[in-house]
């Protein structure tokens, strides 16, 4: 799976977690850039991620993440190894 | 196959589940709400969840003042850890049962401040419904903690909970602790793990003797496997102890008991023949060629599934069969197949013949009395089952998988048949059924009505309530929804607030006749007013026994008591519901006269000094 398809993938999670259409999301995208991404809805955007490419992050991982682009390469890292 | 708790299995897969979200969100608001509570009955995971309850919410603009035929019920969570995930699986739970949840969740880990606190938000709210949510490491996580000092805490939290005067709903422990001694872990008592064992282990007794509900959180993720409930990493980080991936099966079991405390668990469970009690095609094969039976995989898987039926009918569950078959064919089954575990005689209604199955599921339920969103329809032909979704979206139709060796786990898992309590009438009633059927079979070879209704030798017996009955009496009170004047719902303790006070008439009646005893059937609830007038407040009966005089029976019988309490006048009121237009003349039937209407509310008045007992076919016996 290449960026594109990682981004293609996050795009439709972040509409469904965040019930909004029209988010693009962005290597420099912050939770600070959506409304609602707060603590439970970070929960469930990490879940729903879990699920879609049946990855498990670290515990260490998610607590180093800053943007979407550093999420991004985290997936991307886990499905090159799996 | 899908995981049946996990995946909501038994509910149908929509393909166009988000288009058809989007749709309900344009329409109008009562259809916006059919339609939302359709697509609850889908199978849907934690993040669809969450979005059809915004859409919901978006809808309810005044949340207690929803559609009608919604009923709105307030449950307040308080918990020891993080719950706020949970929410939307419980409004969802709710709604996908005919109930609107409105939820008032206590600061985190404050439970025992708002239940102190008479100035709380918890006591403001007021709640129908406490659920109690305390989470394993909170409870008997800590050094020195002991199981003990975890019930007694349990305990003193449902005293102070006494003064909300509501359903108080305690949760089980997860078990999340890893063993220390593994498979005899119960013999190392300082265990975390063995602590919560032996917590659920002594809950259930101590629930029951403190007239508190369960929701067994340990029971339902033992079939899941507790790896799906609960992740380490997630209490690390969010101090989750329910993990969001099952955050709509943990709501669903919640809506459960809401609707088994508000009388919306299913009644009756509606059985297809063919392919689904046993294998292939009676029609064709014959009652020898059919596959039933030990010494077979598919036969036994069969067999196993008739048990589960008749396991459920003792405990109260109605059983009837639909089925397109000639119905000599059929029941030639029930009669001579000597494996068969189903006997004519445990099947309430039996209907097999070439109309559609959605005209006989309306006879079914015309015929028992009960209304179409007291039926699940087990059927293993996909087609009949989207005709019957469609026809009639009240009918429960599980999703049966394709193995029948899973139809059984398919229908537990559903929980349609959630109950409180198991009372005598509940086991009782197959043969009370059975007896109907024999007393229909009588009126149609007797005419004239009074020649029949004498020719049944009933006696109606009548006594205040009392202890041995109260689990009935409270099931009546929540269950009853046809004939029931008011449909008001009380709670255990607010009965026996009832019973212990001098100004409150309340009845129980038992009409017996001489195919049997039919159980307490009518329930009557009054007010003496200062000014020596007694407001009927409840009044309520079993549709089992329409047609037999009983309702005028019954009102010599308050007539009497009221006399005997010192009233002038009975004030009678009728409050329409979807479900008691039945009732609507009760009162004007009896005698009583219109004294007003308010909003489709009637209020009605009988002088009890006037008052004569209309003569009625059957002894009226003081007693139970």
């Amino acid at each position: 799976m290449n960026t594109e398809q990682i981004y293609s993938g996050l795009t439709e999670i972040f509409h469904d977690v965040f019930e909004d259409q029209s988010i693009v999301p962005t290597p420099r995208m912050t939770a600070e850039d959506v409304d609602d991404w707060d603590s439970l809805n970070h929960i469930n955007l990490i879940v729903a991620i879990e699920a879609r490419f049946k990855i498990k992050f670290k515990t260490a991982e998610l607590e180093s993440l800053r943007n979407v682009g550093q999420l991004v390469d985290t997936i991307a890292q886990k499905l090159s190894k799996g | 196959m899908a995981d049946p708790y996990t995946d909501l299995g038994w509910l149908p897969v929509r393909d166009d589940w988000s288009a058809a979200l989007e749709q309900a969100r344009a329409a109008e608001s009562q259809a916006a709400l059919d339609a939302l509570i359709q697509l609850a009955n889908c199978r849907i995971d934690f993040a669809q969840t969450g979005r059809l309850d915004r859409a919901v919410q978006q809808l309810a603009t005044r949340p207690l003042d929803p559609a009608p035929g919604i009923r709105p019920i307030k449950l307040a969570i308080l918990s020891s850890c993080t719950v706020t995930h949970l929410q939307p699986g419980i409004r969802v739970g709710a709604l996908r049962r005919g109930l609107w949840a409105e939820i008032y969740e206590a600061p985190y880990g404050m439970y025992r401040q708002e239940l102190q606190d008479p100035a709380s938000g918890l006591h403001r709210f007021n709640p129908d419904v406490l659920l109690l949510s305390l989470d394993a490491r909170h409870l008997v996580g800590a050094d020195g903690s002991t199981a003990e000092g975890a019930l007694e805490l349990m305990r003193d939290c449902w005293q102070l909970a006494r003064a909300l005067d509501c359903v108080i709903l305690q949760q089980t422990l997860l078990p999340v602790f890893r063993s220390l001694l593994g498979n005899n872990e119960h013999r190392y008592r300082q265990s975390p793990a063995a602590r919560v064992q032996s917590v659920n282990a002594q809950l259930r007794a101590l629930a029951d003797a403190n007239g508190v509900e369960l929701l067994a959180v340990d029971e339902t993720a033992r079939w899941d496997g507790i790896p799906q409930w609960h992740d380490e990493a997630l209490w690390h980080r969010a101090k989750q102890e329910i993990h969001p991936r099952v955050a709509h099966v943990y709501g669903d079991q919640v809506g459960r008991v809401l609707a088994a405390l508000r009388g919306r668990s299913y009644k009756c469970l509606v059985l297809d023949l063919d392919n689904t009690v046993w294998g292939g095609v009676i029609g064709d094969d014959g009652v020898a060629g059919i596959q039933l039976g030990q010494g077979n995989a598919v036969g036994e898987a069969f067999l196993a599934f008739q048990r589960y039926a008749l396991e459920l009918a003792g405990r109260g569950v109605i059983l009837a069969v639909c089925s397109k078959n000639d119905e000599a064919n059929a029941l030639e089954a029930f009669e001579h197949h000597p494996e068969m575990l189903l006997r004519p005689k445990d099947i309430a209604c039996f209907v097999a013949n070439w109309n559609d199955k959605a005209t006989n599921l309306r006879k079914i339920a015309q015929r028992l009395n009960i209304g179409l969103d007291a039926l699940v329809f087990a059927d293993d032909n996909p087609f009949e089952r989207n005709l019957i979704r469609q026809e009639l979206p009240q009918v429960a139709v599980p999703e049966l998988p394709e193995d029948p060796a899973c139809y059984a786990g398919c229908i537990a898992a559903a929980g349609y048949f959630e109950g409180l309590t198991v009372t005598s009438e509940d086991q009782e009633r197959g043969a009370q059924y059975q007896a109907n059927e024999q007393r229909e079979q009588l009126r149609e070879s007797v005419t004239d009505l009074g020649a029949y209704l004498t020719s049944l030798g009933m006696q109606l017996r009548h006594a205040p309530f009392d202890e041995i009955g109260m689990a009935r009496i409270v099931q009546l009170i929540n269950k009853t929804n046809q004939f029931n004047l008011t449909t008001r719902r009380y709670t255990q303790p607010e009965v026996m607030a009832m019973v212990s006070d001098p100004h409150c008439l309340h009845v129980q009646l038992r009409l017996l006749d001489r195919f049997g005893d039919n159980g307490i059937i009518a329930l009557v609830i009054g007010r003496l007013s200062a000014s020596r007038e007694l407001a009927l407040d409840t009044w309520l009966m079993s549709c089992r026994v329409l047609g037999r005089q009983v309702e005028a029976a019954t009102l010599s019988v308050i007539a009497a008591r009221a006399r005997r309490m010192g009233a002038t006048a009975l004030l009678g009121e009728y409050c329409p519901s979807p479900k008691n237009g039945m009732v609507k003349d009760h009162y004007g039937k009896l005698g009583f006269e219109l004294s007003g209407e308010d909003e489709g509310v009637t209020r009605w008045r009988l002088p009890l000094e006037r008052f004569e007992p209309a003569p009625v076919l059957m002894n009226i016996v003081e007693g139970m």
